[in-house]
């Protein structure tokens, strides 16, 4: 079936971020093949335009290599998933605490709060 | 690349398209939105050959549309036209001896894709099935511009599904162009390259997609409100 799509946000960009958001939580492992541009278009529901660009930025990003006639694959290298990983946990923590500063709550405050409410992992 | 010039086109004395011109650059997809009468229909049928300008020029790779480029462009209308006594492997025969450019291979394809029987009578299919028939013999023809008019209106959401995955998985999009009208813009966006949108036949705005989101912060449904709201008030401003 086809994905619902945020609406403030390029399509291509929400697709980059899913697809680094699989490989971050291994659900794409390191150097696992990805599905061609026109298959994942398909299973997603966008044109093939859209995908040819997910992929080409993902391969600028290093995040991905193309192998000559072989297609798309996840890079071997984790140091390269783990500093990506580290870098999407510090921008997340950066949004996190500029709301919690917007909105005038106090660090204390909000770590009882995390405490409390328990991560998925407890 | 169709070309079209300061095209004019009245029906009686009414506008149908009030001086529209129009690029459409090979390898996109574009959705072509707007209100009931706005033009939608008629920019296609233009640029099928279909209907002629009263004043200003249509052209495809810079010669003249005639009703001869319809071997070279797929036009899908918004009826539904087929001789109902033909079962589907029937009609893909008949458009087979009609258009040198259908392939016989990739429309059987097609119409498993889209799970229809070969051995079906049209007039025993539903009105879905119908749909996916219509779209899989316009796809089956290796045409490099596919002009559909309305191919999601009335049908129900598996079938749309349906249609736009045949339409990613039986276009080329290194080639092939694909200009559809559509009311459902919300559903059809990520299926977009470009938007066209008509008003009281006129052109108002052809815009990228990513652009839309990437400028404006909206997506294009809200982006269309918006520019639905300014030309009200230009409207009653320039009263």
């Amino acid at each position: 079936m086809s994905i619902d799509f945020l609406p403030d946000k390029p399509i291509y960009q929400q697709l980059i971020d899913r697809i680094m958001g699989d490989i971050m939580r291994g659900t794409l492992a390191a150097g696992e093949k990805l599905p061609s541009v026109r298959e994942y278009a398909v299973e997603v529901g966008v044109n093939a335009n859209t995908m040819q660009r997910v992929y080409k930025e993902l391969e600028q990003m290093e995040i991905t290599e193309t192998r000559r006639g072989q297609g798309s694959f996840v890079t071997e290298d984790q140091e390269k998933i783990t500093a990506l990983r580290n870098e999407m946990k510090e921008q997340l923590v950066a949004t996190f605490l500029q709301n919690v500063a917007a909105f005038g709550f106090t660090t204390d405050e909000i770590v009882q709060c995390l405490q409390e409410r328990g991560g998925v992992d407890d | 690349m169709i070309e079209l010039m300061n095209i004019v086109k009245k029906y009686g004395s009414k506008m149908a398209l009030h001086d529209v011109t129009v690029s459409i650059p090979k390898g996109k997809v574009i959705g072509l939105v707007g209100e009931n009468g706005s033009g939608k229909s008629t920019l296609l049928k233009m640029m099928a050959g279909l209907v002629t300008p009263n004043s200003g020029s249509a052209t495809f790779d810079g010669h003249p549309i005639t009703r001869r480029i319809a071997s070279q462009i797929a036009y899908m209308s918004d009826t539904d036209d087929f001789y109902t006594y033909f079962t589907v492997q029937q009609l893909l025969d008949f458009y087979a001896t009609q258009f040198e450019d259908f392939d016989m291979v990739k429309a059987k394809e097609i119409v498993q894709f889209l799970n229809v029987s070969l051995a079906s009578r049209i007039k025993s299919l539903s009105k879905g099935n119908r749909g996916r028939v219509k779209i899989a013999v316009t796809l089956a023809r290796e045409a490099d511009y596919y002009l559909l008019d309305e191919p999601f209106s009335g049908l129900d959401p598996m079938v749309r599904d349906d249609i736009s995955k045949g339409l990613i998985r039986f276009t080329d999009q290194e080639r092939q162009t694909v200009i559809m009208s559509t009311h459902e813009i919300r559903e059809v966006e990520p299926l977009l390259d470009e938007i066209i949108v008509m008003r009281g036949g006129r052109l108002i705005a052809h815009e990228a997609v990513d652009e839309i989101r990437d400028f404006y912060g909206i997506d294009a449904t809200s982006w269309m409100m918006s520019l639905f709201k300014d030309s009200q008030v230009e409207r009653e401003l320039g009263k």
